[in-house]
């Protein structure tokens, strides 16, 4: 007697099998694609598709007026062996070597200093994600005049202490500097906020313990606050990484690219092949070399991450 | 008062520019593009809709029209133009668009590539080429052939076919601020003067501290074939399969072109080649030459100083760039017919040439002489006479397939020469390599 009811009701539910089980399945999919509807459909229309178009405009001549022209991988051999391809990556990957430090260290040495309990903290923390969200035409025209080698504040500081002045932007040499620090300055407040979130995710009692064993400031930084901050680092990295390969509109408003092509970057070529010389089956084949590289690079970050990330 | 007699008596000789003209456009046949740098298309009013006020009738058409030339300065005698033409012909209205030139031909070909271009649009020679051969233009039949300079009208032909009536053209000349030359002491520029005489002029105006400096001409592609015709040099050889501006004319033409920079002339680090830089500093009163086109005309027509216009000097012979521009139905127009009526009007009726005239907004292409007669008589500046009189002696731009990326090369290399990154002759033997590999 006591026991019928228990053995019952397993047996209703193991009865009660696949049909439902698969109709619930089912109505779970149904559920799923319409709570995934919202980003799914734009992803489709606005990043998918004109992927897609361009892999196809890739594989022709086309001068954006004219028939398309099949010719196959052309524009990709084409751009292999061109030396042009080899200068406007070796131009990027300079400006992610001086870009990705500055604005990893600046934007560390910020969450540090505003991780500290001072008066007008929050105004600060503002003040530096202001330009994160200021357009980046405006930034670069700001920063083309402080740059401005005759007559820019800050060649008129360096000339008041005694310090060379170099001609910034409309130097092959310092073109790219000229680049880097603008960037720099403009996304520093970026990686602020999302270094400081990951600091005060660590748990305060480590470092306390810690202070307690006797480890010196530098200590408890190096072996608590470090790893325990890897993983927004991590996050820090690979999104500056994929923006550093696309950097585009500083460049765009600061040089054109110039003096002499100096400071030409990978999508400025890819805006130029498409919209100066009509050759938009090449500008796609670049575009896709593009991808493939930041694609890859990515990947392996990511193989990477479990020699150096820390997850707490 | 003696302006004007001025004018009346010069007008034989301007009849006589005028044939001068024709014949250098039927020489020329692949005319030339606005100059971009010598002719910074400001882009403040970037865009103005000119959509008529009343919400047009059930059966009326619009026809959109998209054109860079009546920006910054010229707006109002377009939409005059668009007036008369909708009183004249009810039923039709007429949507204009005007952008700056530096941002036109980007956006006009994506939207020819999106299908979404305007009914009518402005094309510059140069690109009426490309337009016209791929396909994307409208053929016009039963034109008033009788009406256009024939040269001009044949300029926008493919193969015989119509595809483009011409809507103006313009030329280049040297504009100088007389108050600063009277206030310096120095003679004003005349006909008979050479490179020697602008150099030592500008070297007189020229005042650092004042910010006032003696002569403005962009080291750029579109200044650098006409001094080198200036020099007497030629670009390319004679069958146009190869490049010879590195000779020693070339070499004295883009010396004369890069050494006036930062002594004379303000560097790229002052502002140079930034947008609108040189026409502001003209405004301001601040420069004492300029080489710049005649389009400039309306733009200046209010300055609180004096100022005039001379042919511009050469070295051994005269030689003044001129451009053409031309206006074009889409082939993919729902409303052809209209269209074409409208562009027929625009360009050759004689409303709409008095309006250009009278507003000196370029040159009408129109056959009839008499309707141009008046544009002498309009001040600034006093001599007019001069933009016939360059007409005398044309350089046009040296046209190949890849035209951007020529252009972009020379005056690339310019750009190392002007800032010292290289000697001249270096600059100028590498843009020759390059415009050589171009070639193919």
């Amino acid at each position: 007697m006591t026991l019928t009811t228990p053995t019952t009701a397993p047996r209703l539910t193991s009865r009660t099998p696949a049909p439902t089980r698969r109709r619930r399945r089912g109505r779970n999919t149904a559920w799923v694609l319409f709570f995934l509807a919202p980003s799914a459909i734009p992803l489709l229309l606005f990043t998918a598709t004109p992927m897609g178009a361009s892999l196809w405009v890739s594989l022709h001549k086309w001068n954006l007026l004219s028939p398309m022209e099949f010719i196959g991988l052309d524009n990709y051999t084409k751009l292999l062996t061109d030396p042009t391809t080899r200068s406007i990556f070796g131009h990027t990957l300079g400006y992610i070597a001086g870009y990705l430090p500055l604005v990893y260290v600046g934007g560390l040495a910020l969450a540090l200093a505003l991780n500290q309990a001072f008066k007008g903290r929050s105004f600060f923390r503002a003040a530096y994600f202001l330009p994160v969200v200021t357009s980046w035409v405006v930034v670069a025209l700001v920063w083309q005049w402080l740059l401005n080698p005759t007559n820019g504040l800050v060649n008129t500081v360096l000339g008041a202490v005694g310090l060379p002045q170099p001609g910034w932007w409309t130097d092959p040499q310092w073109a790219m500097p000229s680049i880097i620090l603008a960037s720099a300055w403009k996304d520093l407040g970026f990686v602020m906020v999302i270094l400081l979130a990951g600091l005060q995710a660590i748990p305060g009692e480590l470092l306390e313990a810690a202070r307690v064993d006797g480890a010196s400031a530098w200590q408890r930084f190096r072996h608590i606050t470090l790893p325990l901050l890897s993983p927004s680092t991590f996050f820090v990295v690979v999104i500056s990484l994929i923006n550093g390969f696309q950097v585009f509109d500083q460049v765009y408003v600061m040089t054109g690219g110039g003096p002499a092509g100096a400071s030409q970057v990978v999508v400025g070529q890819i805006y130029d092949l498409t919209f100066r010389y009509g050759r938009a089956g090449e500008a796609s084949a670049l575009s896709w070399l593009l991808f493939i590289v930041i694609l890859g690079v990515t990947a392996l970050q990511i193989r990477g991450q479990r020699k150096w990330v820390t997850h707490a | 008062m003696s302006l004007t007699t001025t004018a009346r008596r010069r007008r034989p000789a301007m009849l006589a520019a005028g044939a001068a003209l024709t014949l250098a456009l039927a020489a020329c046949s692949q005319g030339s593009a606005t100059n971009p740098t010598s002719a910074p298309q400001p882009s403040d009013d970037a865009s103005t809709e000119t959509a008529d006020a009343p919400e047009p009738a059930a059966e009326d058409v619009t026809i959109t029209y998209m054109n860079f030339s009546s920006n910054d300065g010229q707006e109002e005698t377009l939409a005059a133009m668009v007036e008369a033409f909708e009183a004249e012909n009810p039923g039709i209205k007429v949507a204009v668009e005007t952008l700056p030139y530096a941002d036109y031909f980007t956006k006009l070909q994506t939207a020819v590539a999106g299908n979404t271009e305007a009914d009518t649009y402005e094309l510059n020679f140069e690109n009426f080429v490309t337009y016209a051969s791929n396909g994307v233009l409208a053929e016009l039949t039963g034109v008033p052939a009788d009406v256009y300079k024939p040269a001009m009208l044949e300029a926008f032909q493919l193969d015989g076919t119509q595809y483009g009536l011409p809507a103006s053209f313009s030329n280049v000349v040297l504009y100088y601020n007389k108050d600063l030359f009277t206030a310096g002491g120095v003679e004003t520029p005349s006909a008979d003067w050479t490179w020697d005489d602008v150099r030592s002029a500008a070297e007189k105006l020229t005042d650092k501290d004042a910010g006032v400096w003696g002569m403005y001409q962009p080291v750029s592609f579109h200044e650098f074939y006409k001094v080198l015709a200036q020099a007497g040099g030629e670009f390319f050889n004679a069958d146009k399969t190869e490049a010879t501006f590195a000779s020693p004319q070339g070499i004295e033409a883009a010396t004369w072109l890069v050494e006036k920079s930062g002594t004379v002339m303000p560097t790229e680090a002052d502002g140079a080649g930034t947008p609108d830089f040189d026409t502001n500093l003209f405004k301001e009163g601040k420069l004492a030459m300029w080489t710049t086109g005649i389009w400039m005309f309306g733009a200046l027509a209010d300055t609180d100083f004096e100022w005039d216009i001379a042919v511009e000097p050469g070295k051994v012979q005269q030689a003044s760039a001129m451009f053409g521009n031309g206006v074009v139905v889409s082939a993919r127009s729902q409303h052809p017919a209209e269209a074409q009526k409208w562009i027929e009007f625009l360009t050759g009726s004689e409303a709409s040439t008095k309006l250009r005239v009278e507003a000196s907004w370029e040159l009408p292409p129109v056959a009839d002489e008499s309707l141009v007669a008046p544009y002498l008589e309009v001040t600034p500046p006093a001599n007019r006479k001069a933009v016939f009189d360059s007409l005398d002696s044309v350089a046009l731009p040296p046209v190949i397939e890849s035209q951007q990326e020529m252009q972009d090369i020379v005056s690339e290399e310019l750009g190392n020469a002007a800032a010292g990154r290289k000697s001249v002759e270096d600059a100028l033997t590498d843009a020759q390599d390059r415009v050589n590999a171009l070639l193919g």
